[in-house]
């Protein structure tokens, strides 16, 4: 079985900070990590190899060069072969141009080995948007199934999988056909330790670096900036609101007396509160 | 079979870094491990790069290194509670390259230098902890990391892990670190607008200043403050004696938010944003406080090493140095062919009492004790030398003569004369 797991490179969130003067977001010293959704992908597709015998695992990025780091983690964690695809005529790229670009490369991957099974983040940190997995899926025909909790079978003979996945008030079973994408879910699982040959492996394995024709991008125009019909209209830093906190009283008083005193100051707030706890409790 | 390297460093400091640099530019294979996520994560320092060290290394580190700012003008303050006194040292000598001292932040100039090190061939393996030194009898043949598989081998270990080394603890060749030989330091950086920065300090461009402090903002404790001009932050912290804030009670934290009140330093900080806030210890035990540094198989350098001359602030240029010489040694033992025992490896403590390092080292032997035995050196003299210079500017119909007769008596009062006499005279032995 071969499969593709997809990561981004993505600034730690955590870390960012907005700039007091200008109010704009400062990137710079902020930390690269692979997005943590992308993780719980990849060691799902890892978890698959270990079960299923002849499994190869291949990671995919779209990023500047220094996405290196990502990968060669990717690899130190057991991947078998990485691949990034990197020109300057990606950059600027929204959800529609990166789906267009991964997909295509996805294609190329296919020529040599055909792909089972596609993995993806079921979003990234810095975007939030959750539409890269899903564009890619529709690009190359695959089923897509999102915020998956637990791969249930797969039976290579029949070409069939079974997964869980959340859905509104509780978990579908779904049964459908490989090759299938599909995006992780948090809590899902939880990445491994590398061993030390993995670490040694992953820091000596060249890497396949692919520009735009390598990735067999045919249509120039749909890629990078170009491509990109997502307009950001403005960047800016919620401001922080002061709201006066009020203290209660404690000196002397039963706990009876404080939590009274909270629960009135409480409603006194939000006077819809007391109507909706009354509702809920029938 | 488990993989053999001619050299392992363990950590990724400026100590390690030179190292792993130095051996791998020399063509030997070379392993560094680092536990940090990436090199610098865990690394503090004010820091102040000194450019001798490095450019003994890499020549050419101004092409690309981060640097902040090029120091151009020292400050040296002695605080009481509401004022200071103290020397401003500015000269254009140092505004003409190759510039002397700058201003770096640890985090972006350890991932640049450890760039380097892989360029130089090294094989750079971070999150990675040597939990032990793996010994044949008594020599070191490799290390222990905390991964699956971690036995890995070596002709020789650089332990190049930092103040109060675990490993040369757990391999027996140090004890405990005793708390009066460790400094305690606390240092936030805080962002403000180049411009602002360029007008609060006087400077332009790329220049910056340092201003040093000591004084009751110790609170009586053994330890000093500083403040440098980095781009668009300024680095403010201060650090003393783990001994003494154990006696005291006071926590560091505490006393950082107190010196940032202090009336002298809060302007510079005004409007600022607090970007970071880091503690690390450092190892100022100085000369007498030094672990043995190398034996069969094993070296230590930097501040495992107890590498650190505090008087001066100087360390991560000792890391760099005693680093480059640990390698040095090697190179010169592998291309004679010689094994890596403790005598050949005697080389190491040869080489390095011909350089500064070791100089350096002994000439501030006796500091941490005196400073240790006399602590008014920092409460009661900065209060009198601020007070002496209070007496004499204010304009307030008395008499100069009398102003100095009282100046005079405020100093015998607090510490006799002949107190006086016996603290200049230990002032003046430490740094004979
Ligand atoms: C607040 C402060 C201000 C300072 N200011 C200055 C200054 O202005 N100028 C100056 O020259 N010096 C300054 N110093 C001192 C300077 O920071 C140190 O001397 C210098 O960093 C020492 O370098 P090193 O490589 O020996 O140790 P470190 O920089 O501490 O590096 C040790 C490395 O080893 C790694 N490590 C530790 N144990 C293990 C293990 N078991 N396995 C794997 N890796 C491990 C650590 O993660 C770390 O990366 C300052 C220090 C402090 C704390």
């Amino acid at each position: 079985m071969h499969i593709v797991v997809c990561i981004k490179q993505v600034p730690d969130s955590s870390q960012i900070r907005v700039h007091p003067v200008t109010n704009t977001i400062m990137r710079q010293g902020v930390p690269a990590i692979i997005n943590p959704y992308d993780l719980l992908a990849l060691e799902e597709a890892l978890r698959l190899k270990d079960c299923i015998a002849g499994t190869t695992v291949t990671v995919l990025t779209m990023g500047p060069p220094q996405a290196e780091d990502a990968l060669r983690k990717a690899l130190s964690f057991g991947a078998d072969h990485a691949i990034l695809v990197t020109d300057r005529a990606f950059a600027g790229a929204d959800t529609l141009a990166t789906s267009y670009a991964i997909a295509a490369a996805i294609r190329q991957i296919e020529k040599k080995e055909p792909v089972d099974l596609v993995f993806a983040g079921k979003q990234t940190i810095d975007g939030d948007t959750a539409q890269v997995g899903p564009g890619v899926a529709k690009r190359l025909n695959l089923n897509l199934l999102t915020y998956v909790s637990k791969i249930a079978s797969l039976d290579l003979d029949k070409r069939e999988i079974i997964i869980h996945r959340r859905a509104e008030g509780g978990v579908q079973v779904i049964q459908t056909q490989i090759p299938c994408l599909i995006t992780m879910l948090e809590g899902s699982n939880e990445m491994r330790f590398a061993s030390m040959d993995n670490m040694f492996r992953a820091a000596r394995h060249p890497l396949q670096i692919w520009n735009k024709d390598a990735a067999g991008i045919e249509d120039p125009a749909k890629i990078g900036l170009k491509g990109s019909p997502t307009v950001v209209s403005k960047v800016f830093a919620p401001h922080a609101k002061t709201i006066k906190a009020e203290q209660i009283d404690v000196e002397r008083k039963t706990s009876k007396e404080i939590a009274t005193a909270m629960l009135s100051k409480l409603f006194r707030e939000h006077p819809k509160l007391h109507a909706e706890i009354a509702k809920l409790a029938g | 079979m488990a993989e053999k390297f001619d050299a392992i460093i363990v950590g990724a400091g400026p100590a390690g870094n030179a190292a792993a640099y130095t051996l791998a530019k020399a063509g030997l294979k070379v392993l560094q491990l680092e536990r940090g996520e990436s090199p610098g994560t865990k690394n503090v320092q004010g820091a102040i790069l000194y450019s001798d060290a490095l450019e003994k290394i890499i020549p050419d580190f101004r092409e690309d290194a981060p640097l902040e700012r090029h120091l151009i003008e020292q400050r040296m303050w002695v605080l009481s509670d509401d004022s200071h006194i103290g020397t401003h040292y500015r000269s254009d000598d140092f505004n003409k390259e190759p510039y002397n001292r700058y201003t770096i932040i640890r985090a972006q100039f350890d991932k640049w230098f450890s760039s380097k090190v892989r360029q130089a061939g090294a094989l750079v393996i971070c999150e990675t902890t040597v939990l032990d030194l793996v010994k044949d009898d008594d020599c070191v043949v490799g290390v222990r990391t905390d991964r699956e598989g971690g036995f890995i081998y070596a002709d020789v270990v650089i332990l190049a892990d930092g103040v109060n080394s675990l490993l040369a603890k757990k391999a027996g060749f140090h004890l405990e670190i005793d708390p009066k030989d460790v400094a305690l330091a606390v240092k936030e950086i805080h962002f403000l607008p180049q411009e602002t920065i360029e007008s609060r300090f006087n400077i332009s461009g790329d220049e910056g200043v340092v201003i040093e402090m000591v004084g009751k903002i110790t609170q009586g404790m053994v330890g000093t403050g500083f403040l440098y001009t980095n781009k668009e932050s300024l680095t403010i912290g201060v650090g003393c004696m783990l001994s003494d804030f154990k006696q005291q009670k006071i926590s560091p934290y505490a006393l950082l938010e107190q010196m940032k009140e202090h009336p002298s330093i809060k302007p510079l900080l005004a409007n600022s944003e607090m970007k970071e806030y880091t503690a690390h210890l450092i190892p100022e035990g100085g000369y007498n406080a030094m672990p043995k540094i190398y034996g069969a198989g094993w070296m230590i350098v930097g501040d495992a090493g107890m590498f650190v001359n505090a008087v001066h602030r100087e360390g991560s240029n000792l890391a760099m140095t005693t680093g480059r010489i640990a390698a040095e040694t090697v190179i010169e033992l592998a291309a004679q062919n010689k094994p890596m025992t403790a005598a050949n490896l005697a080389l190491y403590r040869k080489s390095l009492d011909e350089t500064f390092v070791m100089k350096d080292m002994k000439k501030y032997k006796k500091m941490p004790e005196i400073l240790h035995k006399n602590p008014h050196f920092f409460t009661a003299y900065p209060e009198l030398l601020n007070r002496a210079a209070h007496t004499m500017l204010k304009v307030d119909g008395v008499d100069k003569k009398s102003k100095e007769k009282e100046i005079r008596q405020s100093f015998v009062g607090k510490r006799s004369l002949f107190g006086l006499l016996g603290d200049a005279f230990k002032l003046w032995r430490a740094f004979e």
